[in-house]
C-alpha cells in the first residue's frame, strides 16, 4: 500500500521598498512599494494569483469533485492571507471553498514565515498562536501537523511541537540523516514519545517542481503516466510518498504553457489506477501509519539549495548581522505595546527578506536570482537595514513619549 | 599566428586604461604563443614587455597626443577641450603615413588596432599587405564626451575604421551596443573581450591618511581622469548629500584634468571644501596605498566602456560602487551599482556601506573571489577565436 500525500506551500512575503537612508525618520511604510518593479506586493500577488493560485485552486476544486479519494494539504502563512484579504480576496475564497470539502488540510506555522524559533523561542510560539486563531477564524479549522518556515528543522523542534499536542512534523528527507533509509516512511523523531515525522521525497517532489519543464532532463517530457509509473514503483517499498512544494509551481514556476496543469489534471486518475494507492493529508498519514524507526537531526535542515541548511538565510556577514538586529529588537518594541510597530516588526522577520541578501549565486545560482526582487543581495541588505533603523527609532521615541507622558502625569 | 599591434600607449607611458589593458592582453598572448608585435608611433622608454615593440618615428610631440587624448591628464599641456582634436587626429595620421614599410615587413597574420588613434594605420596596414584588420574599441567619442558634441574628425575616423574593419572587438557589451547604435555596425560583427586584470591582490602597505582615519574619518575615493566622462561632478553631488547625513566622511579625488577647476569651485561652492582631498595623478605603490586607504572606491562614469580601476580597487581588498552605465558592471556581481546621475541614491549606498559594517566586509570578500575569473588568460583566449575566425 502506497499513500500519496500532496502538501503545497502558499506564500508572498511583505516586501521591502528601496528604503533610503535619508528615509529613517520620516517614512515608516515600509511596504507600499507603488513601481513597476518586482518590489510591488499588490502588483506581484495580482500577478500570481492570475497565473497560479485561481487556476490551480479551480483546477483542484474540480479534482476534488471528480475523485472522491482526492485529499490535499496547504500552508498558508498569515502574511499571504493579509495580503490575499486586501488584494486578491477572490483567491481567499477559492482557498475557503478548498477546506469546505472537508478533505484539505491546513498546517501549522509561524505566521509571519520566520526563522523565529532559532532566535527567540518566546517570539515563535506567539506567532504559531497567531497563525492558528487566523487559521481558526478563516477556514474554521484548527491545525494538527506542524511545518515550520523552510521545513528547517532540528530534533529540539519535534520535542517543542510534541509539547503543544501536534501529531506531526514535516521536513526534508534529506540523506544526511537518512541515510541507507527511504523518505516514504513515517519516522519518530529521536527523544519523543508519540509526535510522528513526515520526510519529503525530494526526488519525486523535483521532478515536478523544478524539472517539469526542463528540456535538457532526460525525463522530458514528463506525463502524468509517467510519473505515476514512478510512484507504483515505490509500492513494496514504502508507505507513504510526500510530495512537497511551493504552490507556486503550478502556473508560476512551470507555465501553463508548459503543460502543468494537464499534468495535474490527469495524475490523480493516473495514480489511482494501482489500487493499493490512495491520497492522504499529512494528519491522516501519522495516524495511519507506525513510525519505522527513529530520526536523528542534532544540526538544522531546511527543504533549500544543494545544502539544505540555513547557508540561504545565513551564509554571510550582512545575513547575519541583519537577523541578529531585528532579533535584537525584540523587547523594545514589544514593551512598546505600540501595535503597528510589532507588527511591522514581524513582518520584517519574514525569512525571505534574509534569502534575498544570500550572495552564493554563483554555485545554487540562478534559482536564487529569479526570486530576487531587488537587483543584488546588497540592495537587499541596504533597504532592510535602513528600515530596520527606522523600526529602532519608533521604539525609541514611543518609549521617551511613554516616559514624558508619566512625567507630565 | 603572427599579428601586428597597433597602439598608441603602453605603461608606464600611459595616461589611463588603454595602456595597461594592451600591455596585459599582448603579454596574455605572447604566453598563448602569439608572435605579436607592438607598434608605438615613437620611441618611448619602457621597460622589455615580452614581445616585440617596434617605435616608428612620428615627427610629432607624443606627449601633445597623449594629453589631447586623454583630456589633458598631467597637465603637460593645458590646452582646451575644443583645441585638442586636429593635433590629435594630424597624429592619427602620421601613424598611417609611417606604418606601411613595417607592416610589409612582418607580414602578419592579421592587423589589431587599439581605438580609433591606430585606425588610420590599421587601415593602411590592411590595404597595402592584405591582411584582415581587427578594430578594437576601448572607448569611443560618444563615451569620451558623454555624447555632447563628439569630434567629427574623430568620430569620422572611429566610424570609417569600425566599417571597414573585417571585425571588431569591444570591450563589453555597453561598449557593442554603443557601437551598433551609433556608429551603424551590424551586431554580428562585434565580438566583445572583456578586460582582465594582472594583480588579483596587492601587497598590503600602510594606509595614507592615517590621521584621519584614526579620528574615525572614512575614506570615499574617486580615482580616475576629472572630465566629463568619468562623472566626478555627481561624485561631488553625490558628497555633498551624503555629508549632510553623515560628517565623519572625508571625500578624496585621485586624478587630474579638465574638470579639475570645477570640482575645486564646487566643492568650496557646496561648501565641503573641508571634506574632500585633492591629490593629483598616483602611479603604483602610491596608487595601491590610496585603494587600500579607502572604505569605499566609487566609479561614477557618464560612460564606461570597461573600468579597469574598479579590478584595481577589489585587488587592493576595497568594496567598490560603480555606475551602471559601466563596461565592468556586466562581469561583477558583487559590487554596489547606480546610475551615474542618481546621486540620492550613490550617497545613500555610500552612508549605507559606512554604516553597516557587515556590508563592506562581506562585498570585499564576495568581489574578490570574482576577480579570479576576470584575467587576460581569458581574454586572450577570446582574442585568439576572433583571429581564427580571420585567418
Amino acid at each position: 500500500m502506497s499513500s500519496i500525500c500532496l502538501y503545497f506551500h502558499v506564500h508572498q512575503p511583505w516586501r521591502i521598498k528601496n528604503y533610503r537612508i535619508f528615509d529613517i525618520g520620516h517614512d515608516h511604510d515600509y511596504f507600499n512599494d507603488s513601481s513597476d518593479t518586482k518590489l510591488n506586493n499588490a502588483k506581484i500577488l495580482r500577478k500570481v494569483a492570475e497565473k497560479s493560485y485561481l487556476p490551480a485552486n479551480e483546477l483542484f476544486l474540480r479534482l476534488l469533485n471528480r475523485y472522491k479519494e482526492l485529499k490535499i494539504s496547504y500552508s498558508i502563512t498569515g502574511v499571504i492571507i493579509e495580503q490575499l484579504m486586501q488584494y486578491a480576496p477572490d483567491v481567499l475564497e477559492s482557498f475557503i471553498r478548498l477546506v469546505d470539502t472537508g478533505r484539505v488540510e491546513i498546517l501549522s506555522e509561524t505566521y509571519y514565515h520566520s526563522l523565529a524559533f532559532f532566535y527567540s523561542k518566546k517570539e515563535f510560539e506567539k506567532q504559531v498562536d497567531l497563525h492558528s486563531k487566523i487559521v481558526k477564524e478563516i477556514f474554521g479549522f484548527t491545525p494538527k501537523v506542524f511545518r515550520n518556515t523552510e521545513l528547517a528543522y532540528t530534533n529540539d523542534l519535534a520535542i517543542w511541537a510534541e509539547d503543544k499536542g501536534f501529531i506531526g512534523i514535516i521536513t526534508e528527507g534529506w540523506d544526511n540523516f537518512l541515510g541507507w533509509r527511504s523518505p516514504n516512511f513515517v519516522y519518530k523523531p529521536v527523544g519523543a514519545k508519540s509526535i510522528k515525522l513526515l520526510l519529503k521525497n525530494y526526488r519525486l517532489s523535483d521532478d515536478m517542481a523544478f524539472r517539469f519543464s526542463e528540456r535538457s532532463w532526460s525525463q522530458w517530457p514528463l506525463t502524468s503516466e509517467k510519473y505515476a509509473s514512478w510512484i507504483h514503483r515505490i509500492n513494496g517499498n514504502g508507505e507513504v510518498v510526500n510530495l512537497f512544494m511551493d504552490y507556486e509551481t503550478f502556473g508560476e514556476h512551470q507555465w501553463k504553457e508548459h503543460g502543468i496543469f494537464e499534468f495535474l489534471e490527469k495524475l490523480p486518475e493516473e495514480i489511482l489506477k494501482h489500487p493499493d494507492n490512495d491520497f492522504v493529508t499529512p494528519s491522516e498519514a501519522c495516524l495511519k501509519y507506525p513510525a519505522r524507526d527513529e530520526i536523528d537531526v542534532p544540526g538544522v535542515v531546511t527543504w533549500a539549495d544543494t545544502e539544505r541548511d540555513l547557508s540561504a538565510w545565513l551564509g554571510n556577514a550582512i545575513q547575519e548581522s541583519a537577523l541578529n538586529f531585528i532579533y535584537k529588537l525584540e523587547k523594545k518594541i514589544l514593551s512598546s505595546k505600540d501595535e503597528k510597530l510589532i507588527e511591522d516588526w514581524r513582518k520584517m522577520q519574514t525569512s525571505d527578506h534574509f534569502y534575498y541578501m544570500c550572495t552564493k549565486w554563483f554555485s545554487d545560482g540562478d534559482v536564487h536570482k529569479y526570486f530576487n526582487p531587488y537587483n543584488s543581495p546588497y540592495d537587499a541588505f541596504i533597504s532592510f537595514m535602513n528600515a530596520a533603523n527606522d523600526l529602532k527609532l519608533r521604539a525609541k521615541t514611543r518609549k521617551l513619549n511613554i516616559r514624558n507622558a508619566k512625567k507630565l502625569d | 599566428m603572427k599579428v601586428l599591434m597597433l597602439g598608441w600607449e603602453l605603461p608606464p607611458h600611459n595616461s589611463g586604461g588603454l595602456g595597461v589593458a594592451c600591455l596585459g592582453l599582448a603579454q596574455a598572448l605572447t604566453r598563448k604563443g602569439v608572435n605579436i608585435t607592438f607598434v608605438l608611433p615613437r620611441k618611448i622608454n619602457i621597460q622589455d614587455p615580452g614581445f616585440e615593440v617596434y617605435f616608428l618615428d612620428t615627427d610629432f610631440e607624443f606627449e601633445n597626443l597623449k594629453s589631447a587624448y586623454t583630456g589633458l591628464t598631467g597637465g603637460v599641456l593645458k590646452i582646451l577641450m575644443d583645441d585638442f582634436p586636429p593635433d590629435f587626429v594630424r597624429g592619427a595620421m602620421k601613424f598611417a603615413e609611417k606604418i606601411e614599410k613595417i607592416a610589409k615587413l612582418k607580414n602578419a597574420d592579421v592587423v589589431h588596432a587599439h581605438d580609433w588613434m591606430t585606425f588610420p594605420a590599421g587601415i593602411v596596414a590592411q590595404k597595402k599587405t592584405k591582411t584582415p584588420l581587427i578594430a578594437h574599441v576601448h572607448s569611443t567619442e560618444i563615451d569620451r564626451t558623454g555624447g555632447n558634441f563628439p569630434n567629427p574628425y574623430v568620430y569620422a575616423i572611429e566610424k570609417e575604421g569600425l566599417q571597414l574593419a573585417n571585425k571588431i572587438i569591444a570591450v563589453s557589451n555597453f561598449t557593442k551596443n554603443m557601437i551598433v547604435d551609433n556608429y551603424q555596425i551590424p551586431p554580428q560583427k562585434v565580438a566583445v573581450v572583456y578586460n582582465g586584470i594582472e594583480k588579483t591582490s596587492s601587497q598590503k602597505l600602510s594606509p595614507a591618511l592615517a590621521e584621519l582615519k584614526k579620528m574615525g574619518y572614512k575614506i570615499v575615493l574617486f580615482l580616475g581622469r576629472v572630465t566629463l566622462q568619468k562623472g566626478p561632478e555627481y561624485f561631488i553631488k553625490a558628497a555633498k548629500r551624503a555629508l549632510e547625513f553623515n560628517k565623519k566622511i572625508i571625500f578624496v579625488v585621485v586624478g587630474d584634468g579638465d574638470m579639475m577647476h570645477f570640482m575645486i569651485y564646487e566643492a568650496s561652492r557646496l561648501g565641503i571644501a573641508d571634506k574632500m582631498i585633492f591629490t593629483g595623478f598616483l602611479r603604483g605603490e602610491e596608487k595601491d596605498r590610496i585603494y587600500q586607504t579607502a572604505d569605499l572606491y566609487v566609479m561614477p562614469s557618464v560612460s564606461e566602456p570597461f573600468g579597469i580601476t574598479t579590478l584595481e580597487a577589489i585587488a587592493n581588498n576595497t568594496p567598490v560602487l560603480i555606475s551602471k552605465q559601466s563596461g565592468v558592471s556586466e562581469v561583477l556581481q558583487n559590487v554596489l551599482k547606480v546610475d551615474f546621475w542618481d546621486t540620492e541614491e550613490m550617497a545613500n549606498k555610500i552612508l549605507s556601506l559606512v554604516k553597516y559594517k557587515s556590508l563592506g566586509k562581506v562585498l570585499r570578500a564576495e568581489s574578490k573571489k570574482e576577480l579570479v575569473n576576470i584575467n587576460w588568460h581569458k581574454s586572450a583566449d577570446e582574442c585568439i577565436k576572433v583571429y581564427r575566425s580571420l585567418v
